[in-house]
C-alpha cells in the first residue's frame, strides 16, 4: 500500500534513540514519573479536573438542578472569578480550605456525601493553586495538536519516538521484538481474525529481506478477511443483531449491513464516508443503494412488539437510544446521562440532550411494532428491474396504440348498441308461490322435484306480490317453496340477477337449471348473482328455496340488456350531457369488450407480477426512511408522559463549535441528520478521530491510549501518551480518514512488534503496560475462537458475506422465549462453518459459545468486551460439539498430512494450532495421551464410534476409526489449550 | 487503578499464590487461592472485591421467587372489601387520569372485585388469600410488604428494572453485583445460578439480560440450569468419552498450559488452568446436584414434587440444595401470571403451582438453620390493575405486593399499604431501589458503596436512589 506523500516517513527501519530522545525531549512534557508530590508541576486538565470532577462537579458542576449555592466549578469563571480559588494564595482559597476543613459544617464534600479526596488529591489542588491556577479546556474538547517530531529521513516511526521518550524518561528501554513466528500469528489475528496459514508462517520467518515484514503486512491487508475482522469490532460498537431485542425479541431483516461494513472496510472507505453514510446516508442526494443499507445504522437499536406497550413511551426511548449511542459510537461521549437531568461531569445540559434527538426526530418509526425491510437494489438488480420497467413500457404502449385505436371505433360501437338498448320487457306476471311443502322423509330436497317442478303448469300456484328489490320473509318452517313468475320481452335479451335466499336456492328459465346454491344462511340480498338469456317473447323463470330450519326468506332482482346497469345509464344520457368520468367509464367498458386489450392486460399483469416475485427475493434490511420530522421537546426528568416541555430544534451541544453554514443555514431550513454526520465527521470535531484511533489502537495493543473507551469525557482518564494519541488523531485526518492506513501505520511500528513477554522490571515498574514497553497477549474475541478451531480443522467455509447463519446450538435453548414458542434449526453443508461473525445474533439468548467467550448481546453500544476467563469456556471448547467436530476433522488432516511418526504429527498439530515446533516436555504428555487411548478406543470401539459421529460432516469410510479416535483426543487438548485461544 | 486492572490484580494474585506452593503436573491451582488470599477481617465467606462489610451482615445468600408476568396483588396478599364493594362500577378517574396504562388504553375503566377470598393467619393476623393454603401455615414467617411500586409497565423492562436497577439494558443483575461484592462459597459451582418453571398461564418471554453481568466480566453472570436436556449447557461429555477419558483430556491440557506458563509469565495461564479444574467439577457435581434422588420421601412429601421434574416445586427444593453447596444467589422464574383474562381461575391454577413448593422451601430452610441468614424473596415485576380487563386484570404499577422470609427481615409483619381500592401504594411507598438497598443492607453491603466505574461514571445496583427500610429489618 503507498503511502501519501506527507508520510514518507523511513519510520520502517532501526534508529539510534538516543539522538532522537536528546533532540525531542524539550518539547514534550513528560509527566508519567511520580515524584515528590510536594514539588510536582501540576497539569490542571491531566491532574486536577479529575480530582475536582469526582469530588465536586455533582454538586457543583453543570447540573443547574443540583447546583449548590450557586457555584460551579467546571468552567473557568466559576473556578477563579467566583473567589473559591485565590491563584498563587493557598490560604485564601476555599476549594482547598473546604477540602481540608475537619468542621462538618464547612467540609467539603460534605460528610453525608461519604467520598473524601485522598492526602495526595488535596496536595495536588493545592500544588495547582500555589503555582498559579492555570485552567484549561477539557483535553479532548480542545483541537488534537500535531507533536514535533524528528522527520528526517531516517528518523524512526513517530509512533516509537513518542513512546520511547516516555519510556527513556522513566529509564526502560523497549522490550526486543517477539519472535518471527509469533509475530505472524499475532498479526494473522490482528488483521484478518483468521490464524495464519503455516506455509506463510515459515516462509516469513525464512524471509531475511529487509521489507519482509512489511510484505507479510501487505499480504493480510490484501486479504478480504480484513473487512471481516474489522467487522467484528464494528459490529458490537453499532449494536448490530438479528432480533429486535425487547419482549418478543423477533427477527429483522439486517444482513447487507454487515455486508456493507466488511466491504467497506476492504474498499477502504474513509471512515468520514462510512459516519456520514451510517447516520445519513439516505439524505445524500441521489443516495445510492449502498448509502441507503448504511442508514439502517439508526434503525438498528432495539425495538418492541409488546402487546400494551405505548408507542409515545417507546418513541421516547428510541430517542434516547439514539442520542445515547450515537454519542458513544463516535464521539466517545457519555450524552446519555443528560436525559434526566443535566450532565454531572460534561457541560451538557438535559436541553442539549433533546435537541440532539432532534436530529434523528425525522425518522419514520411507529414506536410499537417491528419496522419494515427494505429490498437491496444494487445495480445488476436494478438492470434486471430496468428490462422488467422496458418490457412492461412496450406492453403498456401497445395498450395504448389498442386503446387509441379503440377509441376512435366509440361512436360506431355505440350506435351499434342502439338495437340492444331497445329490447325492452312488454309484460310481467308478477310472482306465484306453492309452498311450505315438507321436506319429512327426503334426503337431498334440493334435488328432489315435486310437482311444482316436474310440471309446473298444472301445479295449485297462488299468486303473491313481492317486489323486487326487497328481503321477504317466508313462513318459518322447515320446507320447500316454489316461485313463479312469466316475462316477456320484445327481443332476445341478456339478464343479470341477483338472488338472496334462506337457505338453498335453485333456478330454472325456460325449464333450463341456471343457476343453484346448495347452502344454509339467513337471507340478504345479493347474496348470489349469476347473468342468464331471456328470449324473444314469453319466458317462464322457477325458483325454488328449500329452508332446512328456522326463517325462510328470498330476495330477486334483475336487469335486462347486455350492459351493466352503470354503462346502460350513461348510454341513455346524451353525450354532451355526460361528465369526464363517465366518459372515462363508457371508454372503459369498451376496451374491456376487445380481446386483443384484454389479453395485452393479461401480459402487462403476469409482467408486472414476474416484476414483484423478484422484488421479493431480493435481500432486505432495515434503511432509515425519512419524513416530515415529530415535535421534539424537552421531557423533565426523562417522562415520556410530560408535554409541558420546551419544544426544541436540532442542535449539536454548545460547548462545541456550531453546525458548519452548510446548506442548512444558507436555505434557511433547520440543521438535519445529514448536517449533523457532516458535523461529526469533520476535521473540525475534536472528538471523532482520537475516539477512533484510540480504539483501533485497542485492536493492536489490547487497550486504548486513553480509557475507558466510551468516555473521552471529564470522567474519563487522560492518555497517558496525550501526544501519542493526538499525533494519531492528526495522521487519520490529514491521510482523509483512511483506516486501512492507521492500521498499517500502528502494526508497522516498533512498539507493536515487541514480545509480549515483560521483564521481571516490567512487572515491577509498569504492570499494566502503561508505557508499552511491550505488546500484550489476551484471549481471541469469541468470534475468533471459533474461527480459529475451524480453520486449524480444514473445517471453515471463507465465504465473505450474506444472511446469517446457525451452526449447532443446544436443543431448548430458546425455549424462554415466546410470541412466537420458536426453537432453533440448525443450518446443514457448509453454513454450519462459516466464521462467527456471520453466527445468528439473538439479543436475548445470544448463541451459548459466543456469550461464553463474553461476546456481547448487543443492546447498547459495546466498545470493550470483557475478557474473561470462566469455566464455561472451558465447557464449550470440551464439550461443544463444534470444537468436538473440530479436533475430529483436525485429527484426520493430522493423519493425512502430519508425516509418518507420532512424533511428527505432534509437531505438524503444533505447527497448525500454535504455529511453533512441540517441545519434547509436551511431546511426552501427549504421546502417553495418545498410547492410553489407543489402548482403551481398541477394546472399546463403540465409543469410538460414537465420538467420530459428533458432527454433521462425514466420518472418511478410509480411515482406521481407532486411530482417528485417538487422534481426536489429542487434537481435542491442542484446541483447549490456552495458548491456541491467545493471541501474544 | 481502573477495574480491569483490580481484576487483573486478584488473578495475579492468584497465580503468584500458586508459584509460590510449587505447583506442577497436576496438583493445580483452585478457586480457593482466591478466598485464601483475602483479607482475614473479611466475614466467613466473602471472597468477592469487597474487603469488608459496610453494616454485619445478617445474610449470606439469596434465593429470588420471581412471580413473572405480574402476580395480582388483589387476589394474593392486598384485600379490598371496598374493591368489591364497586363491582362493575367506573373506577373512579381520580385514580387513573394521566396514569400509564398497558393494554386498557382507550378502554372503559370499571372496578373489578376481587376474585379469591382472604384469611387473617398466624399470631398477627396477616391476610392472606385462601388460594395460597399453604403459605397461610408460614404467616408467621412472612415479612410482606404492601406499597411496592416500580417504574416500567411492560414485561421485559420490568424485569430488567426489577433485576438491575435499571430501564437501560446492559446494567449487570442483582446476582452478578452480589457474586462481584461477595464471590460465592462453592468451588465445584457457578455462584448465581438461575432456575425456570413454566404452567399456569401465559408463558411471557424471558430473556438473558435478566441474568447477565452487563458491564461486569461474564463470570458473574447467572448459569441457567435446565431441567430438560444437558442440566447446564455443556456440562455432559461428548458421546464416547467417559469421565476417566474426559479426565485425561482435562489433564493433558492442563499439563501443556503448566508449561507455557512457565515460559511467558501470564497470570491468565493459572487461571486457565484453574478453570478446568473447576469445569471437570461441576461435570460431576452438577449431575450430582440436579439428581433429587439422594432426598427422602419425607422432603420430597414437603416440596409436593415426586423428583426432579421441572416444576417450581423441585426447582424449590434445587434452591435449597444450590444454596447448602455455596451458591450465592438462586434466582427461580415462574411464568404463569400475566392474568389478563380469567385472573380468578388463573391466579387459582398458577398460586397452586407455587405455594406449596415456596412454603416448604422456607420450612426446609428453618429447619435445617439456613434460614436466618438466607433471604428469601418473593415478587412480580408489578402487580395488575383494579380495573377490570374483562375477566382478568391490566399491567399495574404504582402499588402492588411482595413477600420476604428469612434474611433478618422482620418475621409476621406487614409494611405499607394502598389505598382502599388498591390502585396506589400510600402507606411507606417502597420503590425497587429501596428493596434493593435493604436487601443489601441485609448482606452486609452499603448500596452507595458496591459500586463499579462503567463510561466515567461509578455505577451501582441502586442506581442514585434507594433507601434502606429499617423498619423492616430486625
Amino acid at each position: 500500500m503507498a503511502l501519501p506523500p506527507h508520510h514518507q516517513l523511513s519510520y520502517f527501519q532501526g534508529e539510534d534513540m538516543r539522538l532522537l530522545i536528546r533532540s525531542l525531549a524539550l518539547s514534550i512534557v513528560i509527566c508519567f514519573t511520580t515524584v515528590n508530590a510536594q514539588d510536582k508541576q501540576v497539569d490542571f486538565d491531566q491532574d486536577v479536573r479529575p480530582i475536582l470532577s469526582n469530588y465536586c462537579f455533582e454538586c457543583h458542576g453543570p447540573d443547574q438542578e443540583s447546583r449548590e449555592a450557586d457555584l460551579r466549578f467546571d468552567t473557568q469563571d466559576g473556578l477563579l472569578e467566583s473567589g473559591v480559588v485565590r491563584p498563587n494564595r493557598p490560604d485564601n482559597s476555599d476549594l482547598l480550605q473546604r477540602m481540608l476543613s475537619n468542621d462538618p459544617d464547612l467540609q467539603m464534600p460534605p460528610p453525608s456525601k461519604e467520598k473524601r479526596p485522598t492526602a495526595e488529591e488535596i496536595q495536588t489542588i493545592k500544588n495547582w493553586i500555589s503555582s498559579g491556577a492555570h485552567w484549561e479546556t477539557h483535553w479532548s474538547f480542545t483541537p488534537p495538536k500535531r507533536p514535533a517530531l524528528d522527520e528526517s529521513p531516517n528518523a524512526a516511526h513517530p509512533i516509537d519516538q513518542l513512546i520511547q521518550i516516555r519510556l527513556a524518561a522513566n529509564g526502560l528501554s523497549p522490550s526486543p521484538a517477539a519472535d518471527r513466528a509469533t509475530l505472524a500469528r499475532r498479526l494473522a489475528f490482528d488483521l484478518t481474525g483468521l490464524p495464519p496459514d503455516y506455509s506463510q508462517v515459515a516462509k516469513f520467518v525464512a524471509d531475511d529481506s529487509p521489507n519482509a515484514y512489511q510484505r507479510y503486512v501487505d499480504q493480510l491487508l490484501d486479504s478480504p478477511h480484513y473487512g471481516e475482522r474489522m467487522a467484528i469490532y464494528w459490529l458490537d460498537v453499532v449494536r448490530f443483531a438479528d432480533s429486535n431485542g425487547y419482549h418478543s425479541d423477533e427477527p429483522r431483516k439486517i444482513a447487507p449491513f454487515r455486508d456493507y461494513i466488511i466491504d467497506s472496510f476492504n474498499q477502504d472507505v474513509p471512515y468520514d464516508q462510512m459516519i456520514v453514510e451510517h447516520l445519513a446516508g439516505d439524505l445524500l442526494p441521489n443516495a445510492t443503494v449502498r448509502q441507503k443499507v448504511a442508514s439502517g445504522f439508526n434503525m438498528l437499536l432495539q425495538t418492541t412488539n409488546e402487546g400494551g406497550a405505548q408507542a409515545k413511551e417507546y418513541l421516547a426511548k428510541y430517542a434516547a437510544d439514539r442520542v445515547r449511542n450515537t454519542g458513544t459510537i463516535f464521539l466517545g461521549l457519555t450524552l446519555g446521562c443528560a436525559e434526566c437531568h443535566d450532565h454531572k461531569f460534561d457541560p451538557f445540559t438535559t436541553k442539549e440532550f433533546y435537541q440532539f434527538a432532534a436530529f434523528f426526530a425525522d425518522i419514520q418509526e411507529q414506536g410499537v411494532g417491528n419496522p419494515p425491510a427494505h429490498p437491496v437494489i444494487e445495480p445488476d438488480d436494478q438492470q434486471k428491474l430496468e428490462e422488467f420497467d422496458a418490457q412492461l413500457a412496450e406492453l403498456k404502449g401497445k395498450a395504448k396504440l389498442v386503446s387509441d385505436s379503440l377509441a376512435q371505433q366509440m361512436a360506431t360501437w355505440e350506435a351499434a348498441l342502439a338495437a340492444e338498448k331497445a329490447a325492452q320487457l312488454t309484460a310481467d306476471s308478477g310472482w306465484s308461490i306453492i309452498g311450505p311443502i315438507s321436506l319429512d322423509g327426503i334426503d337431498n330436497p334440493l334435488q328432489h322435484a315435486w310437482p311444482a317442478e316436474s310440471d309446473p303448469d298444472n301445479a295449485d300456484w297462488e299468486t303473491k306480490i313481492l317486489a323486487d328489490g326487497q328481503v321477504h320473509a317466508l313462513p318459518e318452517t322447515p320446507g320447500v317453496f316454489y316461485l313463479r313468475r312469466t316475462v316477456t320481452a320484445s327481443a332476445e335479451t341478456p339478464m343479470q340477477v341477483q338472488l338472496g335466499s334462506d337457505d338453498a336456492v335453485k333456478v330454472w328459465v325456460n325449464g333450463k337449471v341456471v343457476h343453484q346454491n346448495d347452502v344454509r344462511r339467513g337471507v340478504a340480498a345479493n347474496q348470489d348473482q349469476f347473468s342468464t338469456q331471456l328470449n324473444a317473447g314469453a319466458n317462464s323463470i322457477l325458483v325454488k328455496i328449500v329452508n332446512y330450519s328456522g326463517g325462510a326468506g328470498f330476495y330477486f332482482q334483475a336487469e335486462t340488456g347486455s350492459l351493466p346497469t352503470a354503462i346502460a345509464a350513461i348510454l341513455q344520457k346524451p353525450s354532451s350531457d355526460r361528465s369526464e368520468e363517465e366518459r372515462q367509464q363508457l371508454a372503459e367498458y369498451h376496451r374491456s369488450q376487445s380481446d386483443e386489450w384484454n389479453s395485452l392486460q393479461t401480459e402487462i399483469e403476469s409482467a408486472e407480477s414476474q416484476r414483484q416475485q423478484f422484488v421479493d427475493s431480493l435481500p432486505k434490511t432495515l434503511m432509515t426512511v425519512s419524513t416530515q420530522p415529530r415535535t421534539m421537546r424537552i421531557l423533565a426528568r426523562g417522562n415520556w408522559m410530560d408535554d409541558s416541555g420546551e419544544e426544541v430544534q436540532p442542535a449539536v451541544p454548545s460547548i462545541f463549535q456550531s453546525l458548519n453554514d452548510t446548506a442548512a443555514a444558507t436555505d434557511n431550513k433547520l440543521p438535519n441528520r445529514l448536517d449533523l454526520a457532516h458535523w461529526i465527521a469533520s476535521n473540525q470535531n475534536p472528538l471523532t478521530a482520537r475516539v477512533f484511533v484510540n480504539r483501533l489502537w485497542k485492536l493492536y495493543f489490547g487497550k486504548g491510549l486513553a480509557e475507558p473507551l466510551d468516555d473521552l469525557g471529564a470522567q474519563g482518564t487522560r492518555p497517558i501518551q496525550p501526544e501519542l494519541l493526538d499525533w494519531l488523531a492528526i495522521e487519520f485526518m490529514e491521510s482523509d480518514w483512511d483506516v486501512r492506513h492507521m492500521v498499517k501505520t500502528i502494526v508497522m511500528s516498533q512498539a507493536y512488534q515487541q514480545t509480549s513477554i515483560r521483564s521481571e522490571q516490567l512487572a515491577k515498574v509498569d504492570p499494566y503496560n502503561r508505557l508499552l514497553a511491550r505488546q500484550a497477549s489476551y484471549r481471541l474475541d469469541a468470534e475468533m475462537v471459533r474461527d480459529n478451531a475451524l480453520a486449524v480443522s480444514g473445517l471453515l467455509v471463507r465465504t465473505i458475506g450474506g444472511e446469517s447463519v446457525k451452526p449447532y446450538q443446544p436443543k431448548g435453548y430458546w425455549r424462554h422465549m415466546n410470541f412466537p414458542v420458536r426453537e432453533w434449526q440448525a443450518d446443514d453443508g457448509d453454513n454450519l462453518y462459516r466464521r462467527g461473525l456471520y453466527t445468528w445474533w439473538q439479543r436475548m439468548f445470544l448463541h451459548p459459545s459466543m456469550l461464553a467467550f463474553d461476546a456481547p448481546s448487543r443492546e447498547e453500544c459495546t466498545v470493550e468486551r470483557a475478557r474473561s476467563n470462566t469455566p464455561q469456556q472451558a465447557l464449550v471448547l470440551l464439550n461443544d460439539p463444534t470444537y468436538v467436530e473440530a479436533a475430529r476433522q483436525f485429527a484426520r488432516r493430522v493423519l493425512t498430512e502430519g508425516g509418518d511418526t507420532a512424533e511428527a504429527k505432534l509437531n505438524w498439530a503444533f505447527q497448525m494450532a500454535v504455529a511453533r515446533n512441540i517441545s519434547s516436555e509436551e511431546q511426552t504428555v501427549l504421546l502417553e495421551l495418545l498410547a492410553k487411548h489407543t489402548a482403551e478406543f481398541q477394546s472399546e470401539s463403540n465409543s469410538a464410534d460414537a465420538l467420530l459421529n459428533i458432527g454433521a460432516s462425514p466420518v472418511p469410510k478410509d480411515v482406521d476409526k481407532v486411530e482417528l479416535a485417538t487422534w481426536t483426543s489429542v487434537c481435542r487438548v491442542i484446541l483447549n489449550l490456552h495458548e491456541t485461544i491467545t493471541r501474544r | 487503578m481502573n477495574f480491569a486492572e483490580q481484576i487483573q490484580l486478584l488473578r495475579r494474585r492468584t497465580f503468584l499464590g500458586q508459584v509460590g506452593r510449587g505447583v506442577g503436573g497436576v496438583a493445580l491451582a483452585s478457586m480457593l487461592a482466591e478466598s485464601q488470599a483475602a483479607d482475614a477481617v473479611r466475614p466467613d465467606g466473602w471472597n468477592g472485591a469487597l474487603m469488608q462489610p459496610h453494616f454485619p451482615a445478617k445474610a449470606k445468600r439469596v434465593i429470588f421467587l420471581c412471580m413473572a408476568g405480574g402476580m395480582s396483588h388483589l387476589e394474593t396478599f392486598d384485600h379490598k372489601p371496598k374493591l368489591a364493594e364497586m363491582h362493575g362500577q367506573p373506577m373512579p378517574a381520580s385514580y387513573t387520569a394521566g396514569q400509564p396504562i398497558a393494554q386498557l388504553q382507550n378502554s372503559e375503566l370499571k372496578c373489578f372485585a376481587p376474585q379469591h377470598s382472604f384469611s387473617q393467619c398466624g399470631e398477627s393476623g396477616l391476610e392472606i388469600a385462601d388460594v395460597f393454603p399453604h403459605l397461610q401455615k408460614q404467616a408467621g414467617e412472612l415479612c410482606v410488604v404492601r406499597s411496592m411500586t416500580t417504574n416500567a409497565i411492560n414485561h421485559d423492562p420490568a424485569h430488567t428494572f426489577m433485576n438491575t436497577g435499571s430501564l437501560i439494558s446492559g446494567r449487570p443483575s442483582m446476582g452478578a453485583w452480589l457474586l462481584y461484592g461477595l464471590g460465592k462459597e462453592t468451588t465445584d459451582l457457578p455462584g448465581f445460578v438461575v432456575l425456570t418453571s413454566v404452567g399456569g398461564g401465559q408463558s411471557q418471554p424471558i430473556a438473558a439480560r435478566q441474568w447477565h453481568s452487563g458491564f461486569l466480566p461474564s463470570k458473574y453472570q447467572g448459569v441457567q440450569f435446565h431441567s430438560q436436556g444437558d442440566p447446564v449447557l455443556y456440562v455432559r461429555n461428548p458421546a464416547g468419552v467417559d469421565r476417566d477419558r474426559q479426565h485425561d483430556i482435562v489433564n493433558a491440557t492442563n499439563q501443556l498450559n503448566q508449561i507455557h506458563g512457565s515460559l511467558v509469565d501470564d497470570p491468565e495461564v493459572a487461571t486457565r488452568i484453574s478453570q478446568y479444574e473447576l469445569a471437570f467439577r461441576m461435570q460431576d457435581s452438577i449431575p450430582a446436584l440436579v439428581d433429587l434422588s439422594d432426598e427422602t420421601q419425607a422432603t420430597l412429601d414437603l416440596y409436593g414434587t415426586p423428583g426432579a421434574d421441572g416444576s417450581f416445586a423441585s426447582n424449590c427444593l434445587l434452591a435449597r440444595r444450590l444454596i447448602e453447596r455455596g451458591v450465592r444467589f438462586v434466582q427461580l422464574y415462574h411464568r404463569g401470571w400475566d392474568h389478563h383474562g380469567g385472573v380468578k381461575n388463573g391466579v387459582a391454577t398458577t398460586a397452586k403451582l407455587v405455594d406449596q413448593g415456596t412454603a416448604a422451601l422456607i420450612t426446609d430452610l428453618k429447619n435445617r438453620g439456613l434460614l436466618e441468614d438466607t433471604i428469601v424473596v418473593f415478587t412480580g415485576e408489578f402487580g395488575r390493575t383494579p380495573m377490570a380487563q374483562g375477566s382478568g386484570r391490566d399491567h399495574h404499577i404504582k402499588g402492588f405486593s411482595m413477600f420476604w422470609a428469612g434474611g433478618g427481615f422482620k418475621p409476621g409483619m406487614t409494611y405499607g399499604a394502598t389505598d382502599e381500592l388498591g390502585y396506589n401504594a400510600v402507606e411507606n411507598v417502597l420503590t425497587v431501589h429501596d428493596m434493593h438497598a435493604t436487601m443489601l443492607h441485609q448482606l452486609g453491603i452499603d448500596h452507595k458503596k458496591l459500586t463499579v466505574r462503567f463510561q466515567g461514571r461509578d455505577y451501582r445496583l441502586t442506581d442514585v436512589h434507594g433507601n434502606i427500610v429499617n423498619e423492616i429489618v430486625a
